[in-house]
Parts: C-alpha cells; structure tokens; sequence
C-alpha cells in the first residue's frame, strides 16, 4: 500500500506551497503567519510591559501608548486567535480526522489564505504608515469622526480578514457534513471536530456583521454617510451593540478550538475514554450559541436599560454551565487514568486550571453591580488574558506539540518542552494575576502612566511578561531545529486513537492509502495497559 | 468516461460534489443574511426612534421607478429559474440565451436605479462628503440619516447584484467554450441560489424603503 511521497516531499519550489490547495500545505502557510503575528502582537505588549514598569510615562508618549494596545489587541484577536487553531491545526486535521482527502473546496481554502494576508498586509501598512489608536473596539464617535490615526486602513484589514475566516468556517461546515468517511457517525467525531464544527457557525454567522459595522464607520470616514453620526441622531449604542454581537461569539472563537485540543490530549495521556463524550460535544454547541446572547454584559456601563442588563447578566451566568460541564468532565477523564506529563499534557493541564481563573471571574465580571466596580479595569483584562493567553495560546501551543510528529515527521526534544511549558506556565501567571489585584484596587486600563502605589503589580507583571517571552522563544527555536533534524516520529508515537495517527507521519499527499472504516468510538484508550502494548 | 474531468479529487461521486456545492452556498447565504441583517437592524432601530423623519426621507424616494425596478427583477429571477432548469435538460444554446437575459435584466435594474441616483442628486439628496445635503423641510438631519441608510443598503445590494452580473458573464463564456454538462450545471445552480438571493433582498428592501408609511 504505497501511498505515493509525504505531503512535505510532493514538490519542493516556492510555488509548489504558495500554489498548494493541500490542505496540510495551506495550514503551514497559516502556521508561518500567524507565528509572525504573534510576534508582533508581542512585541507591541513588550513595549507596553515596559513603559508600565516606572509610574511615569517615560518610555512611550501617551499617543504612542494607545497605538500599541490597539495594535497589539488588533493583530492578536484577528490575525493571531481567531486563525490560530481554526486555520493551522483545524486546516491540517480535519480532513484527517474526518478520514477524508482534503477539504471540500481546497482552492477555496487556498484563496482564504491569500485574503488573509491581503488583510495582514493592509494591517503591516497600518503599522508602517503610523498605527491607529482606537483601541481593538473601533468605538464611535471616536473612531468615526476623532481619531487623526488610520482608521480606515486598519478597518479595510479587519474587513477583508473577515472574509477568510468567513470562508474558512463555511468550509469546515461543508467537509463535516459531506466528507465523513464510511461509519464516521456525527457521535464518531473526534471532539476537536466538534469544537471546530462550533467554531465555524459562528465565524459564518457573527462575521458578516461585524465587517458590516466595519464598515459602516469607513463610510462615514471616507464619504460621510455618517449612520454613527450624532449630530444627525446616531446612536453610538448602536455601534456598541453591533460590534459586541460579533465580538463576544468571537470570543467563543478564541476558546472553544482550544477546549478541543484539550479534549484531544487529556484522553491520550490519561489513557481513558472521554468522560460523558455526547455531553461534551452538546456543550461545545450550547456555548456557541448562548455566546450569541449575551454580547449586553460588555456594556454594562453604556448607558443601555438595566433590564437589558439584568438579561445579558443572566445569560451570560448560563454560558457558565457548559463550561463547567467541560471542565468536570475533563478532570473527571483523569481519574484513575493511567497518566504521563509530556508536554502537550502540560498544557493541557495549565489550560484546565487557568481557563477555570478566567471563566469564574468572568462571572464576576458578568454580575452588574460588581461589573460596575471593576469595568475598564486590570482585572477586566486579567480575566480576559487568563481565557485568551491562559487556554487559547496554551491549547494552541499544546496542539502544536501533540500533533508536531503528524505535521513534521519528528520528534520534539522533550526536555525543552517540558521545560518551556512550564515556563510559560509561571510566566503566564506572573504576568496576569497581579492585573487583577491592581484592577480590583481600581487601576484603569488603557493608560501609560499610574499612581505608584500600584507600581509593585506592574513591576511584577512585567517580570511575568519577561518570562512569557523567554518561554514562548524556546519552542519556536527547538521546533525549528526539530523540523529538520528531529528524530523521526513513526505514524503513531503518542499511541493515540484518532485517524489522523492511523497514516504514515508525515502524511501522504492524500492522507489516506484506502479509505478508512470508521467502527468505533474515537477514544478507545485503555488505562489498564501500558501505550506500547496498544497500537 | 466524460465525468472523470468533472469529479474533484477530495469527492466520492458527483452526488456528494453537487451536495456539498450547494450547501456551500446556502452557507454563504446565511452569512449574506447577517450581512444585510446589520443594515436592517439598524436602519429599525432609527425608523423606530425617528418615524415622522424617516416616513418624510422615504416621500422622496421615487415609487413609480422602485416599482418598475421590482418588476424588472422578479422577471430576471424567472429567466434565471429558467437558465437553471435549461442547464439540466434543455439546450446548451438555451442555457446561453436565458443567462443573458438575466444579465441585461440586471443591468436594466443597475441602470434604473442609476436613473434614481441621479435624480436624488438633482433634488440635494445625496449626503456624501463633497455634496451639500439640501433638504427644506424639517427634521433635516434625520432625514439626512434616512438617506444615509437608504444609499449605504441599497449601494451594498447593488454591489451584489453587480458581482452577480459578473458572475454571469463568466458562466456564459464558460458555457459558449463548451464546459462539460455536469459542471456548467453546478455552476449555472450555484448562481442561480445567489441571485435569487439578491432578489429576495430586494423585496426586502423596496417596501421599507419605499412602501412603508
């Protein structure tokens, strides 16, 4: 059963990747990307880091200050969250996992990625041509008739970005529901499949108003059709509302893959059975679509009815309960599993304790009166960190190890990765838990300069970022090396289940040699015997 | 076999590739719901606050010509039912002559609503940057906000159906070269989903900018 070359060794010229409608292509050229933006986005928070670890504003003028958070928070929710696990390990496994060729439209899947970086570049020209300053929330009348920075440039970025997540998710939906190998029922899925699945409808449905509120604001920039304008009677309420019914399932974009690479992992180094597998698919699809609910408790304090806010406040306690669900289920999976720390495991893991930090005090946040205090404080930010940093970009970095031998071929050093993890771990924890101890005691966000009382959180919080730093360029370094002179893995060195380890590593251009038959369950593992005796 | 050309790599059979096409672009069309689905909600949302400004702002909109408009457009969305049924059974030369139809009614549409445009700008109607919105009667600026909504929906609309009459253009040129039945019948489908789409739109449209009192 000759399968023909791997997917790497199918052509080597520029053209054969940049041209690439293989699926597994596609995902590298994402990969590459969003790695590039995640630096940037990065460096962006450095500079902020730093300018907060003196009370004065010495570093960066207060102008130059409002353009790094807006940058950071631009490039890191679109051209780093949002694509991340979706578009690189999303890109690369779900035909796999689904036991199929290829996407359903992989040209389509090509153009995606080239719209992507026509947004990216629109951003890169943003940055180059002096930034924007609105904040990543394009709040009007701020940024449709103050703002002096290049609104419209970072708009046309976000808007045309928009369209490849659009067509990613409308993608993903098609291949779920067309492509499924024979025997691969919907409650044979994988649960990162799932999580993938819930992902697309909301790319699919909260997208397209949010490049529509997009843009509406560079009408009103560009040829004032001012429908924001308040000196015709617009209601800036209304952009607010618009933007949030977006943003807040984007948000759901930005954890619910995550929470399928965790559900991916957990099961394969506990050696057991997902605990309650349906109940964890349902609340994978029950979380995206309370998510479209509850888009009111970010504006508490806008002005909009109490009564609205007592609804969106309720509403967004019962996005607790899926959650929950996910989180007892995943630790329940680990009883009496029969477990082992490599390093994916240890993402995971963190990505269970700090998504629990950040989704309790997200009911914190979603109660009124509390909200009051702490809006548009640290602790906002610390509490959205710990979802976004403390499960995205863990699930995100985990998934990128446990599936590294499938995408590479190789072996990761394990010692580094271990070491790395961990090191993000307190990096992470550093950096973020002293934001909500300076947030309850009332420090604002959004500000270069401070009252020195609060100069201790800060100051800890930028060692915390230091040794983010240093944590996120270790795997960056040895993956790099790993990919050419890497131990090579073999098809299945984890001894996991899923089709996707059921082919060669890396695998063929096709992904399968016959077209699988799907019989089981897709956590068959057993904790009674040891990995190697299971292939 | 004459279908080994039209079967995609990733697909079992082309029963699978026609399903997943077509659910491809109801998918889209769904997205293209929530697009419009902004505009409306926005456009409740002020017509709620600022009725008496908004019924005025719609006074001035041209009926006869919204009308005729309407007409022109249900008829383009029969001559492309009937591309659609053509491009399954019918002659590839009738497949070619109802695509066209449907193109020169939508551009009869575009033209019509350019007619519209013009006039609006003789009357001062228009509210963009460089022109002067002249509006006498009161509550001008929101009737400013009327039109503003009334050229930001149906700007977006016509920008539809404009990638629609390109959309055409490539399926008549493709069908003229001799594609292979089976795929100029997806393509001929596909389109067909999205133009009655912008048509739906349109009856949307035309009675809450237009009709509603």
């Amino acid at each position: 059963m000759n399968a023909g070359p791997d997917y790497l060794h199918e052509g080597h010229s520029l053209r054969s990747w940049l041209l690439s409608t293989d699926h597994k292509r596609v995902a590298w050229l994402y990969l590459l990307s969003v790695t590039a933006f995640f630096f940037v986005g990065g460096t962006a928070a450095a500079l902020m880091r730093l300018e907060l670890v003196t009370p004065a504003g010495d570093l960066l003028a207060a102008d130059t200050y409002n353009e790094m958070f807006s940058l950071h928070g631009i490039v890191m929710v679109w051209f780093f969250l949002i694509p991340a696990v979706p578009a690189v390990l999303g890109n690369f496994l779900l035909p796999l996992m689904i036991g199929a060729r290829d996407l359903a439209f992989p040209r389509l899947n090509l153009l995606s990625w080239y719209i992507f970086a026509v947004g990216g570049l629109f951003t890169v020209i943003t940055i180059v041509a002096g930034g924007v300053d609105t904040g990543w929330t394009f709040y009007t009348p701020y940024s449709s008739m103050f703002s002096n920075s290049n609104v419209v440039l970072a708009i046309v970025g976000v808007f045309v970005t928009g369209f490849s997540s659009i067509l990613t998710g409308l993608n993903f939906i098609v291949s779920v529901h067309k492509l499924r190998a024979p025997g691969m029922r919907w409650f044979r899925l994988p649960l990162f499949v799932w999580s993938l699945y819930a992902t697309s409808l909301i790319l699919v449905l909260a997208t397209p108003v949010l490049a529509m509120t997009l843009m509406l604001v560079a009408l009103e920039r560009l040829f004032g059709i001012g429908v924001f304008d308040p000196a015709l009677g617009g209601d800036p309420l209304l952009f607010q509302h618009l933007f949030w019914f977006y943003s807040h399932p984007a948000v759901y974009v930005m954890i619910l893959p995550g929470m399928g690479v965790v559900s991916e992992i957990i099961p394969c180094f506990a050696r057991r059975e997902i605990f309650g597998y349906s109940v964890m698919a349902y609340s994978l699809l029950a979380i995206a679509m309370i998510g479209f609910l509850v888009w009111g408790h970010h504006m508490f304090v806008s002005g909009q009815s109490v009564y609205a806010g007592m609804v969106f406040g309720l509403l967004s306690f019962l996005v607790a309960v899926p959650s929950a669900i996910k989180v007892f289920n995943w630790v329940a999976t680990l009883y009496r599993g029969s477990i082992s720390f490599e390093t994916p495991m240890l993402y995971a893991l963190g990505f269970i304790g700090l998504f629990s930090m950040g989704g309790l005090t997200g009911l914190v946040l979603a109660s009124m009166a509390v909200d009051v205090h702490v809006h548009d404080t640290y602790f906002v930010v610390a509490h959205f960190h710990y979802i976004m940093v403390g499960g995205m970009v863990m699930a995100f970095i985990g998934g990128i190890h446990f599936w590294w031998p499938k995408i590479s071929g190789r072996l990761y050093p394990e010692f580094l990765g271990r070491l790395s993890a961990i090191l993000i771990f307190f990096g992470f924890n550093l950096t973020f838990f002293p934001q909500y101890i300076m947030g309850y005691l009332g420090m604002p966000r959004r500000y270069h300069e401070y009252p020195p009382e609060f100069q201790i959180y800060h100051l800890l919080s930028s060692a915390g970022a230091a040794t983010l730093a240093v944590g996120y360029l270790f795997p960056l370094c040895y993956l790099a090396w790993s990919m050419f002179r890497g131990p090579l893995a073999g098809a299945n060195p984890w001894h996991a289940t899923g089709l996707e380890w059921q082919t060669g590593s890396p695998p063929p251009a096709h992904n399968f040699a016959t077209t699988p038959q799907v019989t089981r369950q897709p956590y068959a593992y057993d904790p009674t015997r040891s990995r190697e005796d299971r292939a | 076999m004459p279908d080994s050309r039209a079967l995609r790599a990733q697909f079992d059979d082309l029963g699978q590739q026609r399903e997943a096409a077509a659910l491809g672009m109801w998918v889209l069309l769904a997205t293209e719901v929530l697009f419009f689905g902004a505009l409306f909600t926005g456009y409740t949302v002020y017509r709620l606050a600022f009725h008496d400004a908004f019924v005025a702002g719609s006074g001035h909109l041209n009926v006869v010509l919204g009308t005729a408009n309407t007409a022109v457009l249900i008829t383009s969305s029969l001559t492309m039912a009937l591309a659609d049924v053509a491009s399954r059974s019918g002659s590839r030369r009738a497949v070619i002559g109802f695509l066209a139809a449907t193109a020169v009614l939508g551009s009869a549409f575009l033209a019509i609503k350019g007619l519209e445009y013009a006039q609006e700008y003789r009357e001062g109607l228009v509210p963009l940057n460089s022109l002067v919105f002249s509006y006498s009667g009161p509550d001008a600026e929101r009737v400013q906000m009327f039109f503003n909504f009334y050229f930001a929906m149906t700007g977006w609309h016509s920008l539809h159906l404009l990638i629609g009459i390109g959309l055409l253009i490539v399926f008549i040129v493709l069908a003229w070269r001799g594609r292979d039945r089976v795929r100029l019948e997806g393509n001929v489908r596909a389109g067909a989903l999205y133009w009655h789409f912008v048509d739906i739109v349109w009856l949307f449209l035309f009675p809450v900018l237009y009709l509603v009192r």
